[in-house]
C-alpha cells in the first residue's frame, strides 16, 4: 500500500466497522452502501476516487466493485456539489400532480438547471431518478434527507430561503 | 450437482439430463441450438442478455435457458412461436444501441452478434432515435476497446473475477449509461487478459496488435502448441497469405481448458521483428557478410573440422613428445572433441535438441547442455530421467495443499496458477510458497515465506525438520547433519500439517529453485518434505521443452532416454574451455545465468556457430557464423510438457527470408561433417527415432542416491537475486513488441527494501553503482519492500543484464 493513499477518518472507520458487525464475516461487501453513505456524508455530500479507493481497501474489495456501486446508485455524488442537496421528485405520481412546474420554479429561482449547483455553493439541484415513495403527498421534494410534501411555489420559496 | 437424472422434452425429443443442470447445458450437449451472448460454459451464469429465452410449458413467460435448471417432466420449445417472438424482441432490443456498421468493425465476419442477428434479427428496426455513444478507454497495449459496440453481456467482467482472479473490469453506471470500465482508466494487467478478446461476443474488445489486419474468412487456421512455458497450451495460429496474424486458444480440457496466457497469444509478433536474421552470415576479418547457405554451411562445417584436426595434431604432438621423453608416466589423454561444445535453448523442439546432441556425440563430444540458467549441477547423476510435474495438470485443481519452492507460478506458468486457483476456490486448498521475495498471487496463499536467496535452503531445512518430526520417521544419514538441532517455527509446522493431512498434496520446485546456486540442496529437502508428508514431488520446469531436452539427451552426462551406457559423456559448460561452440537458439547476453562469463568464453573460442532466428549485437560480437533458423509457427517439431505429454505440431508458414527449420540445418551439418545417420526426410522421423528409445521410460521424480547435503551458512551481506521476467524468457518474447509495452515487461533496475537501502545510504530513484567482481553497471534504484533484507533484486534476461556477472552471485551496491 502506498503511504500517500487517502485514509478514512477515525470516525468513518468506526462507523463502517459498526456496519460490518451487522453482516457475516464473508459478506463484507454488504456494508458497502452504508460505508459510502458515511464517507459521502463526511466529505460534504460527494465522493472522490481517492475516497472510494480508501473504502475499497477498508472493506477489502476491488476498486472497481466500489466504483460500480457508487456509479449505479443515484444517491451517490461523484462530483463536488453544493452543501444543500435538493431533489424534486419527478416520477409518475408527482408528475401528475405538477412536479414539472415546481422544477421550473426552482430552476428559475436559483438560476441553475437540474444537476447543477449554485455559484455560492449553497444549493445543489439533484436530478432525482427514482420515486421517493411519498406519492400520497406529491408533488414533493427531499432537502437534505427531509421530505417536504404537497409543494406549491410559495412553500418551495420558504423552504429554500430557509437554507443557509 | 447430483447424479440423479431427469427426463425432459425439448422440441419433441426426450433427453436425459442430470437434475439441476441448466437447460442450456443440456441443449448444448444434445446439439440443439439456443442463441446466447452472456452465457459461457466456463463462467458463472449472469442471465443478463436474455437472448436464450425459450418457452417452457406451464411457465407464464419465456425463460432464459442459461438460468433455468431442468426438472423432471419439463417440456421445452426452442422454436415455438412464443420462443421465437421472445428471441426476436431481445435481438431487436440488443441492436437498438449497437452500431450497424459491421464492415468497419474488426469483429465483422466472426461476430456472435452478427451471426445471431442473421438468424433472429429483423431487416428494419422500429427504433429511429439516436444511438448512444460511449467513449473508448485505453486499457493497455494488448486490447482495443470500442465500447459503443458493447452489449453488456459482462463476460469480460466475470472472466476477470472468476478466472483471472482480478477485478479490473467492471460495469459502471446503469440503464442507458451502463458501460464496461476499468476503474479510472487503468491498464488491464492480468497475465491472461487476452482471453477477454475471445470471450467478447461483439467487437467491443479486440486484439490491438492484429486489429484490422485481416478478415476471419481470409485467414487459415492451423493447430499448434505454445512455445514458452512448460504447460504446452494448445493453440490455433491464424495466418494470412503465409504470415501469422494472430494466435488464439485451442480447447483442451486436460491442459489449457479454453484459455491461453497473454505470452502465448502475443509472442508471435517477435517472428516479424526487425532483428530477424533472414540470410546466413559469416564473419571474415571482423566484418559480417551475407553469404548463401552453401557457403555458410561449409564455413560452419569447416570450422568444426579445423578445430578437430588442430586438436588431433596437437594430441599427436603431445603423444610423440611424451614418447620421446619416455618418462614412463601414463599421460592422461583428453578426448580432442571435448573442445567442442553445444548450448541449446530449452525452447527448441525435441527434434532440434535430439539432432544437436546426436551431432555432438557422433563427433565425440558430450558437451551439450540445455540448462542455461542452472548453476548447481552437483547432483545431476541423482536427477530423474526427466524432471516432471509428478501429476497431470488437470489434477492440480483437486489439490488440498501444495508447497511451491522458488516459484512465481502466476507469471511463469499462468495456466498452472489458474488450476491452483481453482483448487483454492473449490477445495479451500492451502497453497504455500517459499520464495526469495514476496510475490503477489491471485488466490489466497496459506503461507508466503520470503527470505533472501542465500537463506532459502536453511528455511527449507526447517520445513524438512518439521516434516520428519511429524512423520516420526528417522532422518536418513544424508540429511542428519543438516537437520539436526533445527527448531521449526509455527508456520513451518502448519505447512507440514496441511501437506500431511490433505488428501491430494504436492511439493513443487519452481524455476527459481532450479536456477538457485543451492539447487541440489533444495531438491533433496523438497523431496524429503514430499516423502514425509505423502505428497507428490514435482517440478515446474522452466521452458516449453525442458522436460523434452532431458529425454532428447541434451545434457552432458546422459544420452537420449537418459541412457548412460555407451554414451559419450561431457562436462557442464562452466567447466569447459571450448574451442568450437554450437549455439542453438541461444542469445549469450540474455539466456545464461552468467551472461558475462558466457560472452568471455565465447570470445576465446575460435569458432562459434550460431543457429539463430535473430541477429543481435551479442551474437555479432561472439559468433563466427550465423545460420538463420525458423521460429515458432515456422517449423514443425514436438514439445514435451511438464506432465510428460508429447505434442507435435506442423510449421504453419514459410520461414522469413532464407531461414530454415533448425532440424534441417542440423541434419545438413551432420552430413557435411561426414557423420552417419543424418538422412532424415521429415521431423517426424527424428521424433520417432527418439520416441522408440523412450518407450520404456517410466516417469519418476525420486532422487537416486542423494548425496549428503550441507546447508550453506554465512554468505556475503548482500547477494544478487532475480528472476526472468514473464516477457523476457526467450528470444522471441524479448522481441514481441506489444508484450514489451505492458507493465510486466521490465527494464533493468535494482530493487532493495527500505531497510537495506538506508543501510547502504541510497534512496528511491537514485542512480546506483552495482558491482559484481570486475564488472559494474549504473542502475536506477527502486525501493520495494517485497525484497528480503540481504537481497539486491535485478531481473535476468533483460537488456543491461550482460554487464553484470552471476545472477545469484555476490554484489555491491553503492551510491554514485
Amino acid at each position: 500500500m502506498n503511504t500517500t493513499d487517502t485514509q478514512l477518518s477515525k470516525q468513518s472507520c468506526a462507523e463502517i466497522d459498526a456496519l460490518l458487525a451487522k453482516f457475516p464475516a464473508e459478506g463484507r461487501k454488504s456494508a458497502l452502501l452504508g460505508a459510502l453513505n458515511v464517507v459521502q456524508h463526511e466529505n460534504k455530500g460527494f465522493l472522490t476516487e481517492d475516497l472510494m479507493d480508501a473504502v475499497a481497501r477498508h472493506l477489502d474489495l476491488a476498486k472497481i466493485e466500489v466504483y460500480e456501486v457508487a456509479s449505479f446508485y443515484s444517491m451517490y455524488e461523484l462530483k463536488p456539489v453544493a452543501r444543500h442537496n435538493v431533489a424534486v421528485c419527478t416520477n409518475i405520481s408527482c408528475m401528475l400532480m405538477g412536479s414539472q412546474s415546481i422544477v421550473n420554479h426552482v430552476e428559475n429561482k436559483l438560476g441553475i438547471k437540474l444537476g447543477e449547483s449554485t455559484a455560492d455553493g449553497r444549493i445543489y439541484l439533484k436530478i432525482e431518478e427514482e420515486c421517493l415513495a411519498a406519492c400520497a403527498g406529491g408533488p414533493m421534494m427531499q432537502v437534505d434527507h427531509v421530505y417536504h410534501e404537497n409543494l406549491t411555489p410559495e412553500k418551495v420559496d420558504e423552504i429554500l430561503d430557509g437554507l443557509e | 450437482m447430483s447424479e440423479e437424472l431427469v427426463t425432459i422434452t425439448v422440441d419433441g425429443r426426450e433427453i436425459q439430463a442430470p437434475k439441476g443442470a441448466m437447460l442450456i447445458e443440456v441443449t448444448d450437449k444434445a446439439n440443439i441450438k439456443v442463441p446466447r451472448f452472456c452465457y459461457h460454459q466456463k463462467l458463472s451464469v449472469a442471465a443478463n442478455c436474455r437472448m436464450c429465452l425459450v418457452e417452457v410449458e406451464k411457465a407464464p413467460k419465456a425463460l432464459p435457458a442459461c438460468a433455468t435448471p431442468v426438472m423432471e417432466g419439463m417440456v421445452v420449445h426452442t422454436q415455438s412461436a412464443a420462443a421465437k417472438a421472445a428471441q426476436h424482441s431481445v435481438m431487436e432490443f440488443l441492436l437498438i444501441n449497437h452500431p450497424l456498421d459491421c464492415p468497419i468493425c474488426d469483429q465483422g465476419g466472426e461476430c456472435e452478434l452478427q451471426d445471431v442477428a442473421m438468424g433472429y434479427g429483423n431487416d428494419v428496426s422500429q427504433y429511429v432515435e439516436g444511438k448512444r455513444v460511449v467513449l473508448d478507454k485505453n486499457i493497455g497495449p494488448l486490447i482495443t476497446t470500442e465500447l459503443t459496440r458493447c452489449i453488456h453481456c459482462t463476460r469480460c467482467v466475470r472472466f476477470g473475477e472468476e478466472i483471472a482472479g482480478i477485478r479490473e473490469l467492471g460495469m459502471t453506471s446503469r440503464g442507458e449509461n451502463a458501460r464496461i470500465a476499468t476503474c479510472v482508466e487503468q491498464t488491464v494487467a492480468s497475465e491472461m487478459s487476452g482471453n477477454v478478446i475471445d470471450l467478447c461476443p461483439v467487437g467491443a474488445l479486440t486484439a490491438k496488435p492484429s486489429r484490422f489486419a485481416a478478415r476471419a474468412w481470409e485467414m487459415m487456421q492451423h493447430a499448434s502448441v505454445a512455445p514458452h512455458d512448460c504447460v504446452g497450451s494448445n493453440l490455433f495460429v491464424h495466418t494470412l497469405r503465409g504470415e501469422v496474424i494472430r494466435v488464439v486458444p485451442r480447447d483442451n480440457e486436460a491442459i489449457n481448458e479454453a484459455w491461453i496466457s497473454d505470452r502465448d497469444r502475443f509472442s508471435y509478433e517477435g517472428i516479424y521483428s526487425e532483428d530477424r536474421l533472414t540470410s546466413p552470415m559469416i564473419k571474415q576479418k571482423d566484418e559480417w557478410k551475407v553469404v548463401d547457405w552453401d557457403e555458410a554451411l561449409k564455413f560452419a562445417a569447416d570450422g568444426i573440422k579445423s578445430v578437430l584436426t588442430q586438436l588431433e595434431q596437437a594430441e599427436i604432438q603431445d603423444d610423440t613428445q611424451s614418447e620421446s621423453e619416455d618418462s614412463g608416466e601414463v599421460v592422461n589423454k583428453t578426448n580432442p572433441a571435448d573442445k567442442i561444445a553445444a548450448l541449446v535453448s530449452p525452447n527448441s523442439t525435441l527434434e532440434e535438441l535430439y539432432l544437436a546432441q546426436k551431432l555432438l556425440r557422433s563427433l565425440g563430444s558430450g558437451n551439450i547442455d540445455h540448462r542455461l540458467r542452472q548453476s548447481d549441477f552437483s547432483d545431476q547423476d541423482a536427477a530423474p530421467t526427466m524432471p516432471w510435474l509428478g501429476q497431470n495438470i488437470e489434477d492440480l485443481e483437486k489439490l488440498n495443499a501444495a508447497l511451491l519452492i522458488g516459484s512465481n507460478v502466476r507469471k511463469q506458468q499462468p495456466i498452472i496458477a489458474h488450476r491452483l486457483r481453482k483448487a483454492t476456490l473449490n477445495n479451500a486448498a492451502h497453497i504455500s510458497f517459499v520464495n526469495p521475495r514476496v510475490y503477489d498471487f491471485h488466490f489466497p496463499v496459506a503461507s508466503n515465506i520470503a527470505v533472501a536467496q542465500q537463506q532459502l535452503s536453511a528455511e527449507l531445512a526447517l520445513i524438512a525438520a518439521a516434516a520428519f518430526k511429524a512423520s516420526a520417521n528417522d532422518v536418513p544419514d544424508h540429511l542428519k547433519k543438516a537437520l539436526s538441532g533445527l527448531k521449526p517455527k509455527v508456520e513451518h509446522k502448519a505447512m507440514v500439517s496441511q501437506l500431511k493431512e490433505g488428501e491430494n498434496t504436492t511439493v513443487l520446485l519452481g524455476d527459481l529453485a532450479n536456477m538457485h546456486p543451492d539447487f541440489s540442496v533444495l531438491r533433496v529437502l523438497a523431496e524429503a518434505i514430499a516423502t514425509q508428508t505423502n505428497s507428490v514431488f514435482g517440478y515446474l520446469t522452466e521452458a516449453a521443452n525442458t522436460a523434452g531436452a532431458w529425454l532428447a539427451g541434451a545434457v552432458p552426462h546422459r544420452g537420449p532416454a537418459a541412457a548412460t551406457e555407451d554414451v559419450v559423456q561431457g562436462s557442464v559448460f562452466a567447466e569447459q574451455n571450448p574451442d568450437a561452440v554450437l549455439l542453438l537458439n541461444v542469445e549469450p547476453d540474455a539466456d545464461m545465468v552468467n551472461s558475462q562469463a558466457m560472452i568471455e568464453t565465447l570470445q576465446q573460442a575460435s569458432r562459434v556457430i550460431a543457429i539463430t532466428a535473430f541477429d543481435s549485437a551479442a551474437l555479432r560480437d561472439t559468433a563466427s557464423v550465423m545460420l538463420p533458423a525458423a521460429t515458432f509457427a515456422e517449423t514443425s517439431g514436438s514439445y514435451v510438457n511438464a506432465e510428460g505429454f508429447w505434442q507435435s505440431f506442423k510449421g504453419v508458414c514459410q520461414p522469413s527470408g532464407e531461414a530454415r527449420p533448425g532440424w534441417k540445418i542440423l541434419r545438413v551439418l551432420g552430413n557435411l561433417l561426414d557423420q552417419q545417420g543424418f538422412d532424415y526426410v521429415s521431423s517426424d522421423e527424428v521424433r520417432d527415432e527418439l520416441r522408440s528409445q523412450c518407450e520404456n521410460i517410466e516417469l519418476d521424480n525420486t532422487l537416486n542416491n542423494a548425496a549428503t547435503i550441507k546447508i550453506n551458512g554465512a554468505a556475503a551481506e548482500l547477494m544478487r537475486c532475480g528472476d526472468v521476467p514473464m516477457y523476457s524468457g526467450d528470444a522471441l518474447l524479448r522481441r514481441a513488441s506489444s508484450l514489451q509495452q505492458t507493465q510486466d515487461a521490465q527494464v533493468i533496475c535494482v530493487r532493495l527494501n527500505a531497510a537495506e537501502a538506508s543501510r547502504l545510504g541510497v534512496a528511491e530513484s537514485d542512480s546506483v553503482l552495482v558491482k559484481q567482481g570486475n564488472s559494474s553497471a549504473q542502475l536506477s534504484l527502486v525501493i520495494d519492500d517485497s525484497i528480503p533484507t540481504g537481497s539486491a533484486w535485478i531481473p535476468m534476461a533483460v537488456k543491461g543484464n550482460e554487464l553484470l556477472g552471476d545472477a545469484f552471485g555476490e554484489i555491491m551496491v553503492e551510491k554514485v
